[in-house]
């Protein structure tokens, strides 16, 4: 029951109920949609780029708790953060829900992205979790077609 | 009212006779704990538990009976076909079928429907043809029709469901026309259980002549299934929803349509003689079996549909609707939970949502407490689309499950709520 508690800390929940930058941008220059077929979880990421540059970003779609607080909170952590900068958060971030990265112990760059750690326990959950960031990823590189988790799943 | 309901009790109805703690017994895998708690299984509909006969099928088999089918003259050889044959006359007899050649053996009930599509469909359905399915359909009864129509220039056309799940015939018969070459439906949907009134629609196609196809994937281990009198051209189950191992299944096909078609599948056991200029064809059923079969999985199936006999579909099919009518008054009385799919016949299933708490997170707090449950969109979306839902949670009960483990749901659904409030 412990790691339910930890899966579902009130920060989550809260992101959940009330996701921030939970809007189109009118002034996107990049966007890019992503899609979990396995659970239907679909989100659209917006990105306001200048340059190298996040100035601006926001994500619109449905999904679990899970997703939809990653997607919330990923979007506070990345604007201002350059393409580099938030790629390697991204990583890490992936790393951590994998459980490949104590972000306790080891040095990193999560932040308040750390709680999400407690992913680490429910494996089938990971991908709700970094459904925004790859679709985010795909959008900052420009891939153009939607994206699905499953892509992930081959490169695992 | 208190004497006239035990009047009742007295008489003995088939359901209270069920003795469930002596059926749990077969099952072993019923036995074990999850994170702590007794196993709740809830999610038959996507696979269903294996009896011990089953299993001792299989290990009998590689233990004593292994050996290549149709081919050798020794012992072991001869006793493996013996076994794989017998295990088709007892699936011929499970469903009724007039033939038992009537029976092939496929992967599952999605190679029984693709096979259909593309054997049947690519002699049958050309361009300007229709094909009709429904708002329901699992993907496998959608995708291997659409494929067949993009490869044909054939129109897919379907059959919507009011809000209750339930097909809306008058606008099927509307739909019936002399281009119509297939009507595929499910006999009863994964997503939301309506039992379909299959014998109506296979009258009504009939009287246009046109043959059906019903996906029995869901019905096969929950109501005694009668091709003859159902009156089906074609029925396509799975072994593995019906107790039985993955990797086997079954088509049913009216001989005159089996003979007619060609194979989709060519190598050894489909032919009877072969040279660099011409190959003769197997008869039935061995045409649509090319390559070694499933051996072990067939003689599986054959055991799995001796238990299911040793209990009776009727008395199965009885005992599920009184879990099924006592779950949807339980669940149901959940404050903000919505059942989905309230067709007025219902077997298994039982889909809903809770407040806005997405699927996925109800499924995962639901796992913590030892109970397995179905989340997300059950290889159905257009379903999913229709109800205006990203997803569900479903719970499907088998005939080995009981009141308790639905009180446990209830339990594990306040829960939920709780950590989301």
């Amino acid at each position: 029951m412990a790691e339910l508690n930890e899966l579902y800390q009130q920060v989550i929940l809260d992101h959940n109920k009330k996701p921030r930058n939970f809007k189109r941008l009118e002034r996107a220059n990049c966007e890019q949609e992503g899609y979990n077929p396995l659970c239907g979880d679909q989100i659209t990421v917006y990105l306001e780029m200048d340059g190298d540059l996040i100035k601006d970003v926001g994500f619109q779609g449905s999904g679990c708790a899970i997703s939809k607080a990653s997607a919330s909170m990923m979007t506070t952590a990345v604007k201002g953060k350059t393409k580099e900068e938030a790629g390697v958060i991204f990583d890490e971030f992936h790393r951590m829900v994998k459980g490949d990265l104590d972000a306790e112990t080891e040095q990193n760059h999560l932040g308040r992205l750390k709680i999400f750690a407690g992913v680490r326990e429910f494996p089938a959950r990971v991908k709700c979790a970094s459904l925004s960031w790859h679709t985010l990823r795909a959008a900052i590189e420009g891939h153009g077609e939607s994206i699905t988790t499953e892509d992930e799943h081959r490169q695992d | 009212m208190q004497a006239a309901f035990e009047e009742v009790d007295a008489q003995e109805t088939p359901t209270n006779r069920f003795d469930v703690d002596r059926i749990r017994e077969d099952f072993p895998i019923l036995k074990q704990r999850v994170h702590g708690r007794p196993l709740v299984y809830l999610d038959n509909a996507a696979t269903s538990q294996t009896p011990q006969s089953v299993i001792d099928a299989i290990t009998n088999y590689y233990s004593a009976q292994n050996a290549n089918v149709h081919r050798g003259v020794h012992y072991l050889s001869q006793l493996a076909t013996r076994e794989y044959e017998d295990a088709r006359v007892r699936i011929q007899r499970f469903i009724n079928a007039a033939e038992t050649h009537e029976v092939i053996y496929t992967r599952g009930a999605t190679e029984g429907i693709n096979l259909v599509a593309q054997s049947y469909g690519r002699k049958f359905v050309h361009e300007g043809d229709e094909i009709i399915i429904s708002t329901m359909e699992h993907h496998s009864n959608i995708v291997p029709w659409q494929m067949l129509c993009d490869g044909q220039r054939a129109k897919l056309r379907v059959i919507p469901i009011d809000d209750d799940g339930e097909l809306m015939i008058e606008e099927f018969a509307q739909m019936l026309n002399k281009r119509v070459k297939m009507v595929a439906v499910t006999h009863i949907s994964n997503a939301l259980g309506t039992v379909n009134p299959v014998k109506r629609i296979i009258e009504l196609a009939h009287s246009q002549d046109v043959p059906v196809l019903l996906d029995g994937a869901q019905a096969a281990p929950h109501l005694k299934v009668d091709v003859r009198d159902l009156d089906c051209d074609f029925y396509a189950f799975s072994s593995h929803k019906m107790c039985g191992p993955t990797g086997i299944g079954v088509l049913y096909g009216k001989s005159h349509w089996l003979e007619s078609m060609p194979p989709v599948m060519g190598g050894g056991d489909m032919i009877s003689s072969v040279t660099f200029e011409k190959t003769t064809y197997n008869t039935l059923p061995y045409k649509f079996e090319a390559g070694t079969p499933n051996i072990e999985g067939a003689i599986a199936l054959g055991a799995a549909v001796d238990y299911l006999n040793s209990i009776g579909l009727d008395r199965i099919a009885a005992y599920e609707h009184e879990l099924l009518e006592y779950a949807t008054e339980v669940i149901g009385a959940i404050p903000g939970v919505r059942i989905i799919g309230t067709a007025r016949e219902k077997a298994s299933v039982l889909s809903f949502t809770v407040e806005d708490i997405h699927p996925h997170d109800i499924g995962t707090i639901l796992d913590q407490e030892g109970i397995a449950v179905r989340a997300g969109h059950h290889c159905a979306q257009p379903v999913m689309k229709r109800f205006d839902v990203p997803a569900t949670a479903r719970a499907s009960v088998a005939f080995y499950n009981t009141k308790e483990e639905i009180d446990a749901l209830a339990a594990g659904i306040q829960k939920a709520i709780e950590v989301f409030s």
